[in-house]
């Protein structure tokens, strides 16, 4: 690991300040996937700013009957709290789909967010990899490509982001609350937060040098069946081939979104007015514009089938 | 290898040691390594409790606590295993949640209240998972252990508190303590022995229930 100063943060302001002002500054929380990327000198930070001191851990009601989560609210805390369990069961459902207990008790909402992609050539230092050094060329098209993107992709990269929680909150509609280091604040749609790979895969996301986040939003709930259905090769800890995140009323409208596919979680908006005439209907538009390889082409049917299941399971739980 | 400018040299450098001695041709990279900026060392201090008992280290500011409670304070109970929070041998309890203490700094922990499995119990008093364990034959080789002793008491509390599971069926009642819970709820910590069936009955044993 490369040596790094290391300051903790006593408010949001003076840690995006002190981001911004320091070369190569990271913040640092539930740190389970900085630190492992450290340990690989994959992440190089010349200094760490510790947030964990900001208050910043509280789930709050907001006025529009929606929920104010804290950037450094735990997910183990986040899947507990009874209001998310009622009202947004797929966001329960997602987060304890994913790693385990002990690093669900130390990994943050912002942080989760932030995590990087699991692509083993982005992990493995030998090889070529545009996401781990820009223009070095992506190992993944042409090399083992089972668990990788089949929609959004690029020439340059085809990894995958490997969130369960970001698919759920984009089937919810959640916004990102940031700080940036001139003090202002913004908020940014669930949907924007994440980008396609496209010539710059190094970039995963919109947030700006030294921008915080402070909190993710929930919109009031919207009631239905909240279902997420992780396919994945054991039954425990391990990434997604697929997954969906969906929330279907009783007359069978609803909405959609899946993990494990794309850069970001993949959700389209419009092929949502299908979800009455069933999974078919549904991926028409859902998947349009694939792109797959010969490894991971099974993945397209495989989301096919897996959302007829999760429709079956709503429509018997109406 | 990740680092090719340590094998960047300007002409200038590249004529002086093309024309002197084996000596000087390790010269050029130990340079290169001031120019990219090798970045020396930094001690960072940090206090919090181990096993009760409160402890004040200076160490390097990249030492995890895994290190930080092996290698500066001797509890080598806790093992490292894979060093990447894959396999749970270096589970704690951190402020009374278990966590993997390899992926995380020991500078990030100023002030918390840290158990490891010494301070569970002790060779003449067990603590009653520990017993459990070797009434159940819950090991082979014992090295992963520790860390499925530390994280099946924590699993008992989370269950307790009411935290949900991958498994749990209905997210708005209490989550039942059953073999397929305590299963998906100890998948961060791996047996390659295989001791998995016997882990579970130690500790349905300790939470009362039947199996």
């Amino acid at each position: 690991m490369k040596s790094f100063t290391y300051e903790r943060a006593r408010s949001p302001a003076e840690a995006a300040a002190a981001a911004a002002r320091t070369q190569g500054a990271k913040f640092i929380a539930g740190g389970t996937n900085l630190l492992d990327l450290m340990k690989l000198e994959i992440e190089t930070p010349a200094h760490l700013i510790d947030v964990n001191g900001l208050a910043l851990d509280k789930i709050e009601a907001t006025p529009d009957g929606g929920l104010r989560i804290g950037a450094l609210v735990r997910n183990t805390d986040l899947a507990a709290d009874t209001r998310v369990r009622r009202d947004y069961g797929v966001l329960t459902r997602a987060l304890v789909a994913g790693a385990t207990g002990q690093l669900r008790n130390m990994a943050t909402t912002a942080g989760n967010l932030l995590q990087r992609t699991r692509c083993p050539y982005f992990y493995d230092t030998n090889q070529p990899c545009n996401k781990r050094v820009p223009g070095s060329g992506c190992s993944a098209i042409g090399g083992f490509s089972r668990q990788h993107a089949v929609l959004g992709v690029s020439d340059a990269c085809i990894a995958t982001h490997p969130s369960d929680m970001a698919v759920a909150l984009r089937a919810l509609d959640a916004s990102v609350e940031t700080l940036r280091p001139n003090g202002s604040a913004r908020k940014i749609a669930i949907a924007d937060f994440h980008q396609l790979p496209g010539d710059k895969p190094q970039v995963d996301t919109v947030l700006m040098p030294g921008e915080l986040i402070t909190a993710v939003t929930l919109p009031k709930p919207v009631g239905g069946t909240h279902i997420y259905r992780k396919v994945r090769d054991r039954a425990s800890f391990a990434f997604a081939l697929v997954s969906v995140a969906a929330i279907v009323q009783r007359d069978g409208t609803g909405r959609v979104a899946l993990g494990g596919v794309a850069h970001k979680p993949w959700r389209v908006e419009a092929s949502e007015a299908q979800m009455p005439r069933g999974a078919k209907a549904v991926t028409s538009k859902l998947l349009a514009g694939a792109r797959t390889t010969k490894e991971n082409a099974y993945k397209l049917p495989l989301v096919e089938r897996t959302l007829a299941s999760v429709l079956a399971e709503a429509k018997g739980q109406a | 290898m990740q680092d090719s400018s340590d094998i960047k040299i300007t002409r200038r450098e590249f004529l002086i040691t093309g024309a002197s001695s084996a000596a000087a041709i390790a010269w050029p990279s130990s340079t290169s390594a001031q120019q990219s900026g090798a970045r020396p060392p930094v001690i960072s201090r940090v206090s919090f409790e181990v096993n009760g008992k409160a402890q004040e280290l200076q160490l390097d500011a990249r030492t995890t606590l895994l290190d930080a409670l092996r290698e500066h304070l001797h509890f080598t109970g806790s093992k490292k295993g894979c060093d990447q929070g894959q396999c749970g041998a270096c589970t704690v309890i951190i402020n009374g949640r278990r966590m993997v203490s390899c992926l995380t700094l020991a500078v990030m922990h100023q002030g918390d209240k840290i158990t490891t499995i010494e301070g569970l119990g002790t060779p003449d008093k067990l603590h009653p998972m520990q017993a459990a364990f070797v009434k159940h034959d819950g090991y082979q080789c014992g090295y992963c252990t520790p860390g499925q002793i530390c994280s099946a008491v924590a699993v008992l509390d989370e269950i307790k508190a009411g935290i949900p599971s991958h498994v749990t069926a209905d997210l708005n009642a209490q989550a039942q303590l059953t073999p397929a819970e305590l299963r998906e709820r100890m998948s961060g910590n791996i047996c390659r022995c295989g001791a998995y069936s016997n882990i579970v009955d130690a500790i349905t044993e300790v939470s009362g229930s039947k199996t």
